[in-house]
This record gives C-alpha cells, structure tokens and sequence, in this order.
C-alpha cells in the first residue's frame, strides 16, 4: 500500500526525552480518526541532529519542517496541514534572519557517522549536576527497573539486547549477571557489584570521558545492575591518573545519595545500595578482573587462574558483578528504550542467543597520525575505513594510511587490505586483533611496524605482573628479540622465534594480559613481515624510525644555508655558515629530528646507514 | 536535600527540563564551555574565566554559563557551545580567553556568529 505522505516523527534521545514518543502516538491516533490511515503515515526515524527544537516532526514529500511539536499541537497539525494541505506556520522552523555562513553539524563527517548512544549526554549536560541528568531522563530506567519489573525481567531484557562487556572481553553481559544472580542465590552469599574504570592502555581515554560527561549513567546502571543480580554494595575501581573523572564521579554519588537514590530504601522501594570509590595505583594489570578484584582487597594486585569464576568467588569470595564503565552506561537506556531498540543497531542477530553478533555502539578514542583525534561513538559493523577517513579526516600531512591498532597495546595492528572489515568483537578477533576498550591507533607510512611491536612489548614487559612464567619470560624474550631486530641485529629465525613464543603466551598465561599481548608482534608479523624482512636481511628500516639502521644526511642540491638546523641541533652536530651547504656529523648526531622539523626546503633525508660511506 | 520518592523525581524532571531546553524562562543564550580532561589541558579553564569576567564586565545577567564534558573532536578543544533563545546551538572550536570574548560580543550580544572559530550548528546525532 502507497501512503501520500510520510511524517516523519523524530526518535533520537533528545526529542524522546522531549516526549516524541507522545507525539508519534497521538499523531497515529489523530491521523485515524481523521480517516487518513490509508494514506498517512507515521514513522519514528532517527535524530534529526537539531535536538534544542524537539520534537521534530517532518512531513514528506511537502519538506516541512516543524519543532516543539506537542501533543496539544497534534489535532490542528493533522487537520491543518495532513487534511487541508497548510503547512502550520506557528510550528515551522523559522532560521535566524541572516542566512547561517557555517555549515550543520550533521554535514560534518567527523559528526555525521557518529551515533551517540553511550555518549548521548556528551556536551549537553552538566555532569556536575544531577538535575540535568534527571532533566534528560535521567533515573526514569531505574524507576522502571525498581517498580514494573522484575530482577529476572531486567537480567532477561540486557541478554536480549546483546549488549556485550565493552571492556574488551565481548562477554554477554545477561548471561554475566544471571550467573551471578545464580551463584549467590545457590550460595545465599550477597553478590558485589564493581564498575572497572581502571582504563590503563597508552592512548585510551573511552571511560574517562564517559565518567567526565555523564557520571550518573554509570551510577544508574550500577543500581540497576545491583537490583538485577540482588546486591547492596558496590565499588567503582578508578585510576589513581584521573582526577576530575573520579571527582565528579564522586559528587554523581553524593547527589544519589542525598536524592535518595542510593544508601537506603531507595526511592521507598526497600531496595538498599551505595556506591563506594576505590583508587588504584596505575598497574594495567589491574584492569584485569581477579587482579582488580585481589587489589580491592587490599592485596596485591596479580592475578588468578579462572577456572574458578569470579562471578561465582570474586571480591572475599562473594559472588562478583564485574562490568566495565561503557557497559554500565549503556544499561539505562536499554531498560528505558527495550532491548529490541538496541539490538537493532550493530550487526547480527541477537535473538535468544547474546553471543550472536554485536549489537548496539562503540566508543573509541581515536588518536594518531589521523587529522581528527578525539573520542567518537559508531554503530558496531562501520567499517574501519569510514572511522579513519570519514570519522577521522584521514592521514595529516599528505602521507599515506599504513595500519590501525584496535584494542589497546595488546591489540593487532590492521593494514589497508583490511579497512573494509566491519568493526565488531569477531571480525576484529578473526583478523588477529581484538576490540578490547576502544582505543584506536592510527598509523601512517613513516611508522615501522617492527618499532612499533616492540614499543607495545615494552610496555607490557613493564606492566606484566610476572606471576606466571610464560608470560614475565615470554614478554622478556620477544622484546630482547625486537631490539635487536631495530638494531639491525637480527637473524633469519628470529621472526620464527617471535611467532612460537607468541603461541605458547596465548596458550599458556594465567590471564588476558598475557593471552593477547603477542597480538601487536603476531599481526604485525602476520601483516607486515616485509618489513621484518628488510630489518632483518637488508638491514634498513624501510620507514626510516629505527636509529641504529639510518643516517641523517643533508641534500646538497637542496640546501640553502639557512642555518636553521645548526640552531635546532641540541647536540652541535650541524656544521656549516650561514649561506654554505652544511652537513651532519654522523659520531654525534643522535637523530632526534630536530633539523628535520626546523628545515623548511626538506633538505634532511633520512637514509640506510649502508648507503653511507 | 530531602530524599525523593519517584513523583519528586518526575517533578525535578520537568522543571530541570525547562532549564536546560531554553524554550522557557527568561535567559536569552546560555554558553557552555566543554571542560572534559582535553579540554581543560588545552586552556578550557582559562577560556571560562575569561567569559565570566567579561560576563560581569558587561552587566547582562541573562545569559547562562554552564560546563559539560569533552565535546569529542579533542583536537580542536578548548571548545565552547553558544546556544541563543530559539536557534540551532553552534559549536565553536580552537579557542582563547580573547576569542570567547569576541564571541560573546558578536554572537551572544550582536546575534552574529563568528564565522572564524565556528565549527558547524546543530546537534550531534543520538540513537
């Protein structure tokens, strides 16, 4: 059946919590009672990006654009314009009298492919009040939670949503929390809830800014995760290294508790809960649930072998609701708006089964060699090449795209043959990476894959708790491996050595540190092994990074003795007068790139040290 | 604050909601400045103080001056969102102490978007 027109109601968060959803219906209602079923109809679409004039209701194919459209507004809407034909000229969207010289926020790419669901209240809201959080509906889930369903009913509608822990494991969160429920329930334990926002990977910064923009939303997720699994204590594990996320998490709480929204008898429903904030030290592996949990204790923090849940024997040996900040985030809206809504977004189908496919959005902090860096929110399946070039503007400096790096230090870095890959937890773990907490590197072409490797070793070589054996002594021998291979000192079996410690570190570590921080080395080598291979049997480092395997060199036919380097050079390693070629002392220049960011005519090359004499 | 029971809390909604919407009460713009960790390490701190002294400088008190989390594109921050009574809000970016003056003026007070530190208008969209 043709409808002659389509009006199209807006159902994005801001128009909804401007009662939209009032709207839509009484426009259905109206629009039947005025007999114009047959041809009218009513579509709820999603936002329309102009949130400050909601609701938004467009009507097709007229154009018409009106805001703050009511439920009183409806009858004379449908009978003026839907009936008769008259735009409603008191409900049309007047603009500013001079024409607007700048663009929509919708016409940028950097906005235009994001969804922001997690991140709904980013820049909207003052985080430090809870009236604008309660403003934009705030609290109404738990409400819902509290008082129209029950605890099986809440743990039911997240399995059906497929939303799954954002914190990098992908472990349904349902499933998570009926275990839980479970496990005290059989063991008449009380269960602990804890929220893990000890996000510790090298240029990560997803549940900061989630904490920093919307503290309340991880408070009200926990309340409700509290209700579901039946506990009345939580912890939130924080950084030590973020401030003001902890400080207005902090106020997020005192104003729950002075509203009554957490300690006792909350909202006279006779559930009690409270919130306490634990700060941890720096250690990465912390971020690791039973190192998290031993560090709550008061122990420290390493971790445990898991065959042993801990949502069965976690935190003293309570049953233990462990989920990461972005998931706790995501729990309001999915009890406020059905887990139909947001298993709709991401891709696959959830249906009964929350393992299947990746549903809702994903916050990734991208940063970089990539024009855009900051913190966005896509739908699970874009792809990576709409995150690096629509999403990020692409590669600054007219240099080429080389690699991406999803999931933290311990994730995989992905070549341009791979950028059509939908970004979801399996495709990702399928291409030898993983999604883990959402930080993105962005790599370009004067980055060297090997240098990169064993930047990432190092790191987790100095993170790695050095409990078990194939993990302190695997992490050990594929960073003594690397340097050598960036300092030109590489054997021909040492890329077969990589790879075999590598395999047993997946097999064989006690915990997901160990498990996944082969990854950088196997996908690089995996990806990039040309560029072992040049490190190794040319002795070059194709990407002109790794010092011990180029020279500085100045370009006699491009120098104009400006002079410049000999000023920027730290170590005097620059000779050369004023209006005279200059040139480089090899013995004591220490390559720094000084010269290199100071030269205006690109007369510095970085060239293989066994193309100089 | 007294404890609420759910009607106080749909009555702070709806009230809090006027607030925040602009469509009513009396203020004529409200300014927020984005005050997440980028922000405020890029100088976001220094960009309200000098709002607010130019603010009280001018003597309009009907303008609201309020801060919200990290606006997302962090290379461009500190950033600012000036939202006036009934029009689209525009996201400024790369800002100073002297440019969030100038738009106060010009915008805020004089209705004319500073073209040169304006990123784009409208809202970011949610699901």
């Amino acid at each position: 059946m043709a409808f002659r027109t389509h009006v199209l109601v807006c159902a994005g968060t801001g128009c909804v919590s401007g009662n939209s959803f009032i709207t839509a219906r009484t426009l259905e209602s109206e629009i039947r009672k005025q007999g114009l079923a047959e041809e009218v109809q009513v579509i709820r679409t999603g936002c329309q990006g102009f949130c400050a004039a909601g609701p938004i209701v467009i009507v097709q194919p007229d154009g018409v654009f009106y805001c703050g459209v009511t439920a009183k507004d409806v009858p004379f809407l449908v009978q003026e314009h839907l009936l008769k034909g008259r735009p409603v000229k008191r409900l049309l969207y007047s603009p500013p009298a001079e024409k607007v010289p700048i663009p929509a926020l919708k016409d940028i790419p950097f906005f235009a492919k994001q969804k922001l669901v997690v991140l709904r209240n980013r820049g909207a809201i003052d985080p430090e009040r809870i009236d604008d959080y309660i403003a934009v509906d705030g609290y109404s889930a738990l409400v819902k939670a509290l008082t129209e369903m029950t605890a099986e009913q809440i743990i039911n509608e997240i399995k059906r949503s497929g939303l799954r822990g954002r914190g990098g494991g992908g472990f349904p969160t349902g499933i998570k929390w009926e275990t839980c429920r479970h496990a005290a329930l059989h063991r008449a334990v009380e269960p602990v809830v804890v929220c893990n926002a000890d996000e510790g990977d090298p240029g990560a910064f997803m549940d900061r800014s989630i904490i920093e923009s919307d503290p309340h939303a991880v408070v009200e997720g926990m309340i409700i995760g509290a209700r579901a699994v039946g506990s009345s204590e939580g912890f939130v594990y924080i950084r030590h290294e973020y401030p003001i996320a902890r400080e207005r998490l902090l106020k997020a709480i005192e104003q729950a508790r002075d509203y009554g929204l957490l300690g006792k008898n909350i909202l006279n429903t006779g559930m009690d809960f409270d919130i306490e904030i634990v700060q941890g030290a720096g250690a990465f592996v912390c971020g690791e649930s039973t190192a998290l949990m031993a560090s709550l204790e008061g122990k420290v923090g390493e971790p445990r072998a898991k065959y042993i849940h801990t949502v069965e024997y976690g935190y003293k040996n309570r049953p233990t609701n462990l989920n990461n900040v972005e998931t706790w985030a995501n729990v309001p809206l999915i009890i406020n708006r059905g887990a139909q809504w947001f298993a709709s977004m991401g891709t696959g189908e959830v249906g009964e089964n929350p393992w299947n496919g990746s549903s809702g959005t994903k916050v990734f902090s991208m940063v970089g060699k990539v024009n855009n860096t900051g913190l966005i929110e896509v739908p699970m399946g874009i792809t990576l090449r709409e995150i690096v070039f629509d999403i990020g503007g692409g590669i600054p400096g007219g240099n080429k795209f080389k690699a991406v790096q999803t999931g933290g230090p311990s994730g995989g870095c992905l070549p341009d043959s791979l950028l059509d890959m939908p970004v979801d937890f399996d495709s990702l773990t399928e291409a030898g990476s993983m999604m883990g907490s959402g930080g993105m590197i962005v790599m370009d072409d004067q980055t060297c894959m090997v240098d990169v490797a064993r930047y990432f070793i190092s790191f987790l070589t100095e993170e790695s708790c050095g409990k078990c054996t194939p993990c302190r002594e695997g992490l050990r021998t594929s960073l003594d491996v690397l340097e050598r291979i960036t300092q030109g000192k590489g054997k021909p079996e040492d890329v077969e050595l990589l790879r075999e410690v590598g395999e047993i570190m997946q097999d064989c570590c006690l915990c997901a540190l160990g498990t996944s921080a082969p990854n950088p080395v196997l996908s690089t080598i995996r990806y990039f092994s040309d560029e072992y291979d040049a490190h190794i049997r040319q002795h070059t480092c194709p990407a002109g990074v790794c010092k011990e395997l180029i020279e500085f060199l100045i370009d006699e036919e491009k120098c104009d003795g400006c002079h410049a380097c000999f000023t920027a050079c730290p170590v005097g390693a620059v000779a050369g007068e004023v209006k005279k070629l200059h040139n480089i002392n090899k013995i004591t220049c220490e390559k720094c790139g000084a010269c290199i960011e100071m030269c205006k005519r690109n007369a510095i090359l970085k060239v293989p040290r066994s193309q100089v004499a | 604050m007294p404890r609420l029971s759910i009607e106080d809390l749909k009555k702070i909604r709806d009230d809090a909601k006027q607030t925040l919407t602009l469509r009513s009460g009396d203020a004529r713009a409200r300014i927020t400045v984005h005050m997440g960790t980028c922000g405020i390490s890029a100088g976001a701190r220094e960009v309200m103080g000098a709002l607010l002294k130019g603010i009280e400088s001018s003597g309009i008190t009907d303008v609201i001056v309020t801060t919200s989390g990290c606006a997302g594109l962090c290379s461009r921050e500190p950033m600012a969102t000036v939202e006036l009574k009934g029009q689209p809000p525009v996201k400024y970016v790369d800002l100073k102490p002297e440019r969030i003056l100038r738009i106060f003026n010009e915008h805020v007070l004089g209705g004319r978007i500073v073209t040169d530190f304006a990123l784009a208008s409208g809202c970011e969209t949610t699901g």
